[in-house]
């Protein structure tokens, strides 16, 4: 019984949170004044404004916030970060703790916003330059085919006028354009992986 | 000017609001000879706006009286209303200070029986009622002004309603070619009491004072709810001049904010508080006060005046910082955005008027002489000062309580230093 009660309350998030999530060491500053909650244009959209995530870290609730949908609604408005009072980079941590639980895996499964950094990062990551062509069509397909042929219609114009002015080509969809030196890149990239998760503290 | 004598025994205390009077009237009445300056016609200060005091709600006018009969009273003590201190040189013990007297275009035979004013005609911007109204060119600062003599504008220096004032004068009081005196003295001591101005609520960009009517500062709101005011008294909100029933106070307007003003202001909570029982005094159950707040800082003994207010029906409290104001363009309604502390609901509440709680900041940022200061702009006790002291809003944000406590104590400060100056002098 008593063991339940310490496990119920057992507070170290907020210092898994210090240790883990970028800017994370800013949470415990957050005076609950509210007006990074106000002034959010997207806050009544979600369940969790920055206000209730700090003080949900605070209170230990670790599951919740780590599978909460509300940093990924996140639009870098900046307007909590410029009226804050005390100053606290609110923008940076809600995408630290995006990345934090994307990381752990206990983010929102089907959350837009994951789906397509996920989607973006593995696109970029390849060849080390972005492949529109293929990023521009799985995002239209991102939500089923029927979806993705009407959006590719839509969009054709677009399209056609891109190619026209050269910033997109067909010939991409047959693998496209990288980097001199992919596997030096993809070394890099391994490497800075290691190098954070050598940092990531555990916490249980 | 020339009848002024000061030695390196007097005391110099600079600016005649409520800790300046009393620094001067303290050291006064030890016996020691003290020259009290004040830049504004008149003396009394931010005090002398206030239309009551937390938490006797007692007037300051009273106070102010007794201070002022004591200033009249005191031989040892000479006032310079409408003076500046230009520069300061020399050490503790003794201080060379130059002094600018602007000219008050009316001398001592002034009865202050009003008929100048009433012989011009141009209006100017009412300094005592923070702008809200108008005075005339030749006018008295305020109804208790001390001295009790009229002022001519400078700007009607030169026009015919200055020959108008003249001529409408039987007293002979009024002498158009006053002009800028420069006297140098030598003092021991010096004590600032130059005290606070509020903060530039147009600053704080979210809550609109610059565009929105009904947005207004605790200040503006301290002179509606005054008799003597520019409303006579009247909660009447400025867009339409509607009965303001619905009253919203934001707390921390400026304070607290490392965007603005990083420290606590400590008066602002109690003013608020104050100033709910106007509302109620003006339209008894029909007044209704909210107090957004993002926590309530009103101790020790003031806390009794805060629970009395907090059990008021009347009286509703919101813990939340605002995020921002809009306006109602249907009605000029104020509306109130942001999402409270206790329970996290989202609201957007209309009120009739919004009084923003704004902080202190100190009303001199640059010193004719160096003084140490802390990062909020407030001079520090500090041995580098020498024989230079600083007096109630000077030294910090500080209620009047404190800030006479303060003023006492400078005073004795100031003290000391001259009486080492007497006792090397044997």
């Amino acid at each position: 019984m008593a063991s339940d009660a310490i496990n119920y309350y057992r507070n170290n998030f907020l210092k898994e949170v210090e240790a883990n999530v970028e800017e994370g060491a800013w949470v415990k500053m957050c005076m609950q004044c509210g007006v990074c909650a106000g002034s959010c244009p997207l806050g009544n959209a979600w369940e969790h404004t920055p206000q209730k995530i700090f003080m949900m870290i605070r209170a230990g609730k670790r599951d919740e916030v780590l599978s909460s949908d509300a940093m990924w609604m996140c639009t870098s408005c900046y307007n909590c970060i410029a009226r804050c009072p005390r100053e606290l980079p609110i923008t940076h941590i809600m995408h630290g703790l995006a990345n934090y639980a994307h990381r752990l895996g206990l983010a929102p499964k089907n959350q837009p916003t994951r789906k397509f950094a996920t989607m973006f990062w593995n696109n970029l990551t390849k060849k080390g330059r972005v492949n529109e062509l293929k990023l521009g069509i799985a995002l239209y397909f991102m939500n089923g085919l029927v979806n993705g042929i009407k959006v590719a219609i839509k969009a054709m114009p677009l399209g056609m006028s891109m190619m026209k002015t050269k910033r997109l080509s067909p010939m991409e969809i047959l693998g496209g354009h990288g980097i001199k030196d992919t596997s030096g890149f993809h070394a890099i990239l391994k490497k800075a992986r290691e190098i954070e998760d050598a940092k990531m503290k555990k916490f249980d | 000017m020339a009848d002024i004598i000061a030695t390196n025994e007097t005391i110099l205390v600079v600016g005649g609001g409520i800790s300046g009077m009393t620094a001067a009237l303290e050291a006064a009445e030890f016996g020691k000879q003290v020259i009290l300056v004040e830049k504004s016609p008149s003396v009394g200060g931010r005090v002398g706006k206030l239309y009551k005091y937390f938490p006797k709600m007692c007037h300051p006018t009273c106070g102010m009286e007794i201070n002022q009969r004591r200033l009249k009273m005191n031989p040892n003590l000479r006032l310079l209303t409408m003076t500046e201190v230009s520069s300061v040189e020399g050490e503790e013990g003794n201080y060379s200070v130059t002094l600018k007297t602007a000219p008050r275009y009316v001398n001592e035979n002034c009865t202050a029986c009003g008929a100048c004013g009433d012989a011009v005609e141009a209006e100017f911007d009412n300094e005592h009622n923070y702008n809200l109204n108008k005075r005339k060119g030749a006018y008295l600062p305020s109804a208790m002004a001390h001295p009790q003599r009229y002022v001519l504008d400078p700007a009607i220096i030169g026009t015919p309603d200055a020959t108008k004032a003249k001529e409408a004068c039987k007293f002979d009081a009024i002498d158009l070619e006053m002009q800028e005196q420069e006297t140098t003295l030598t003092v021991g001591a010096i004590i600032w009491a130059t005290g606070w101005q509020p903060y530039d609520a147009a600053k704080i960009q979210p809550y609109g004072y610059d565009r929105i009517q009904n947005v207004i500062t605790s200040v503006e709101f301290e002179r509606m709810a005054d008799p003597h005011g520019p409303t006579g008294g009247k909660l009447l909100r400025p867009s339409d001049n509607a009965e303001a029933k619905n009253v919203a106070f934001i707390q921390c307007a400026g304070s607290r904010d490392r965007n603005h003003l990083k420290h606590c202001s400590r008066i602002c909570c109690m003013a608020s508080l104050k100033q709910t029982h106007y509302v109620e005094d003006a339209y008894g159950d029909e007044g209704k006060s909210t107090i957004y707040y993002i926590d309530i800082r009103a101790i020790d003994r003031i806390d009794d005046f805060h629970q009395k207010v907090k059990a008021n029906p009347n009286v509703t409290f919101t813990k939340s910082k605002v995020a921002r104001i809009d306006e109602n363009k249907g009605n000029g309604n104020p509306i109130l955005r942001g999402v409270d502390t206790e329970g996290y609901h989202r609201y957007d509440n209309e009120h009739d008027l919004v009084v923003l709680a704004v902080g202190m900041e100190p009303s001199v940022s640059d010193f004719p002489v160096k003084v140490a200061v802390n990062e909020n702009g407030y001079i520090e006790q500090d041995e580098s000062n020498g024989g230079i002291f600083a007096a109630g809003c000077s030294t910090d944000a500080l209620d009047v309580n404190r800030a006479v406590q303060s003023a006492t104590a400078s005073a004795l400060r100031a003290i000391q230093v001259v009486n080492r100056v007497a006792g090397s002098e044997g």
